[in-house]
């Protein structure tokens, strides 16, 4: 297999994820959308490291996954104690950020 | 270094009184720090305080007198430092006194009659809810003037000389309740500062010159001819400007008339001892630059000269009693400012007059708020009268006062103000004819209008309003009136014959001088010229307001151009309204008008620029989460398609 259907199976997962962003309303399918596209980006990084053979693809992986279980810790936080707030999730019944 | 080290060893010379003079400044400071300070506290025994501060002041100076008088005439000068009040690099200003003949001739006048009329002032403001306020105005007032006659350099001098403006602002307008009084009190204020533009130029002046502001620096390097005369006649200037707002003297006059809003003991203050002095001891003291520049010093001389006749005539046509005086003052002062043109000789006449004037001048205004103080406040000659009759002591005190205004031998004026005529006849060219005749003329325009004063408060027929019930004054008034009376009787003679112009010699300098040139009359002709034009202007003031027969009409009678114009100050204020106020309204307004339209113009519009910018960007700032995601989606699609149309 080529590295060229690795990349067309990122680009599509990416435009999944980037799709489910920004139509959804949840906030926790959101995030899954944002998971998405993360690990769309980490199979484009594998695809790249085995085609040129060196770790460096492999070693950005991790840290991008890092990175989301962070992310994902904050993330989910914020969605919990929006929740209890709000008794919502949906980011579109209210303007946030405005205030 | 070198010079501090001098300044300590000449104070360690000095004898006790003369070391102690800084508390002749500091007691009348610290009295008017306490007053102030103390407020309503202080009520009961605040007069007490200010009577005995000033009291303090002149028993330390007199005890410096006489420790003086004890030393050679060439030893009588001292130089008393007390800090180092500006250090920087190679420039060290030291503030201190300098303790010679001409100050301590100042300092005695200024505390004697400064007592007197502080004594007088208890009596006279005891109904004022005020009173201690007033009396640290006094304090304040005279420690100012004596800072300023005891500085030893120009800047030490400016000190004092601003806070003489200060407590005459603050005194002249002590009823401020009323606002012409208010107005008054502002004017002076403003005039002051005029001068004061004057005195800080010629510090600037010298101190870009000679790197030294302090009196023997500057004096030592003029000496040398370091500067050009340019220069010189450029600081002689500016310290004349400065003289002719404190002083009062043409063309920055116009605020000594107005300044009669404050209570009449200040006016007393103020041009007998304290605040008009100022600008003569001024010019007095930088004796020295006027001898080089001949340039300013007739400059001095014709200020001095027009003065003498402006005061003079404005006089002859005020009906209130106090702007008389002030007029007169006026006209005083400016026979001091051409006796100090005059040169060393004259400058040692001009001290002798301005001591005799303070007593007789002193002496005068007390009388004159005696005669208010009977007359409820009325101050309208024409509606005095008569009053020698019920107001014995008054009558006397005030006419020792105007015989010696006259220059009536053998009273104080005589001795001085003669002399002064006699010395502005020395000369050559045209000079002398010029100031001689203004001079005597002066002589005799001020016999008929103090003549007129007097015999239209004491004189003649009682115009009395009917509710006036006039009466002596209590002994607190009087018993200081009666002695600046004495002084005003025989000041001048005393001065005369203990040889008061040799004293001042070291200072003046006139031993320098050639040998007293002859005037261009001979003295006698000179000084019985002045008797018959002064006997014949008080003989046309008597037959005018004081014989039985004079008719004084209640209202002043509609009259010509010539009294009309004198009535109105000559139309100073209406020449400063027109050639100063209004154009610096106009420009005011026109600043204001670039103020508002362009500056402030500019800062709002940015503000509005910034604030539209700002309220379109902000509708982008929906607050929805997904919108912003879009918008960051769409960022991030335009980057890569413009790095990959760079790439291809």
């Amino acid at each position: 297999m080529t590295v060229t259907a690795y990349l067309i199976l990122a680009s599509v997962l990416f435009t999944i994820g980037a799709t489910t962003v920004l139509v959804r309303r949840n906030a926790i399918v959101m995030f899954m959308g944002v998971e998405l596209m993360l690990n769309a980006a980490n199979l484009a990084f594998l695809a790249f490291s085995r085609m040129y053979g060196t770790l460096d693809g492999q070693l950005a992986a991790f840290f991008v996954m890092v990175v989301a279980a962070a992310e994902v810790v904050v993330g989910l936080a914020i969605i919990v104690s929006l929740f209890r707030t709000r008794r919502t999730v949906s980011v579109d019944d209210e303007s946030l950020m405005r205030h | 270094m070198n010079g501090i080290d001098l300044t300590l060893l000449a104070a360690a010379e000095a004898p006790t009184g003369v070391s102690l003079m800084w508390l002749v400044v500091a007691i009348p400071l610290a009295s008017a720090a306490i007053l102030l300070l103390a407020g309503r506290a202080a009520d009961a025994w605040g007069h007490i305080l200010g009577v005995a501060a000033s009291a303090a002041a002149f028993v330390v100076a007199a005890w410096a007198f006489f420790a003086m008088l004890g030393r050679a005439p060439a030893e009588r000068s001292f130089n008393l430092g007390l800090f180092d009040w500006i250090t920087g690099g190679d420039f060290n200003l030291q503030a201190g006194l300098r303790i010679d003949q001409l100050s301590i001739s100042f300092v005695l006048l200024v505390t004697f009659v400064g007592t007197l009329i502080h004594i007088y002032s208890v009596a006279y403001m005891s109904h004022d809810p005020d009173r201690r306020r007033f009396f640290a105005y006094l304090n304040l007032f005279v420690a100012a003037m004596l800072l300023l006659v005891l500085g030893n350099s120009y800047l030490v001098l400016f000190v004092g000389w601003e806070g003489v403006g200060l407590a005459s602002y603050l005194l002249i307008g002590f009823w401020n309740q009323r606002l012409d009084y208010a107005v008054a009190a502002k004017k002076a204020f403003v005039a002051n500062r005029v001068g004061d533009v004057g005195m800080l130029i010629a510090m600037m002046v010298m101190f870009a010159h000679f790197h030294t502001l302090t009196f023997d620096g500057v004096f030592e390097q003029v000496q040398a001819d370091t500067a050009s005369t340019a220069v010189l006649t450029a600081i002689g200037l500016a310290l004349l400007l400065a003289a002719c707002g404190k002083s009062a003297q043409f063309p920055l006059q116009s605020w000594l008339g107005d300044a009669m809003a404050g209570p009449t003991p200040v006016s007393a203050l103020i041009h007998a001892a304290t605040m008009v002095t100022a600008g003569v001891y001024l010019v007095v003291r930088s004796g020295p630059i006027y001898i080089h520049t001949e340039g300013a010093r007739l400059a001095v001389l014709i200020v001095g000269a027009i003065t003498l006749l402006y005061g003079a005539i404005v006089g002859c046509a005020k009906d209130d009693m106090k702007k008389a005086l002030a007029a007169s003052t006026m006209s005083q002062i400016g026979y001091m400012m051409l006796a100090a043109g005059l040169g060393p000789v004259g400058a040692a006449f001009a001290i002798m007059h301005l001591l005799t004037h303070g007593f007789f001048k002193a002496g005068l205004f007390l009388g004159a708020g005696s005669v208010m103080h009977a007359m409820k406040d009325q101050v309208d000659m024409r509606r005095f009268g008569g009053l020698g009759t019920v107001m014995k002591l008054t009558w006397v005190t005030m006419m020792a006062g105007w015989l010696a205004i006259l220059g009536i031998p053998p009273f104080s004026g005589f001795w001085s103000k003669d002399k002064i005529i006699e010395e502005a006849f020395v000369g050559t060219g045209w000079q002398p004819w010029v100031f001689g005749l203004v001079a005597m003329l002066g002589a005799g325009i001020t016999a008929f209008y103090m003549s007129r004063l007097f015999f239209m408060v004491f004189h003649g027929q009682a115009r009395w309003t009917d509710d006036q019930h006039p009466h002596e004054a209590p002994p607190l008034m009087t018993v200081p009136m009666a002695i600046l009376a004495i002084g005003s009787v025989d000041l001048g003679g005393i001065l005369c014959l203990i040889g008061f112009a040799k004293w001042l010699e070291p200072v003046t300098q006139a031993a320098g001088e050639a040998a007293e040139a002859e005037p261009v009359l001979a003295v006698p002709v000179i000084t019985v010229a002045t008797l018959v034009l002064v006997l014949a202007g008080a003989a046309l003031a008597w037959v005018k307001f004081g014989a039985k027969t004079a008719q004084v009409p209640v209202l002043p009678p509609p009259a010509n151009v010539l009294v009309k114009a004198a009535r109105e100050d000559l139309f100073q204020d209406t020449a400063n309204d027109v050639f100063l106020v209004r154009p610096g309204q106009a420009v005011v307004k026109g600043l204001t008008a670039v103020d508002g339209k362009v500056v402030d113009g500019a800062v709002r519009g940015i503000g509005c620029l910034v604030q539209t910018v700002g309220g379109g960007l902000s509708r982008w700032q929906t607050g929805f989460v997904r919108s912003y995601a879009a918008s960051m989606l769409a960022g991030v699609i335009l980057l890569a398609a413009i790095v990959l149309a760079v790439w291809l």
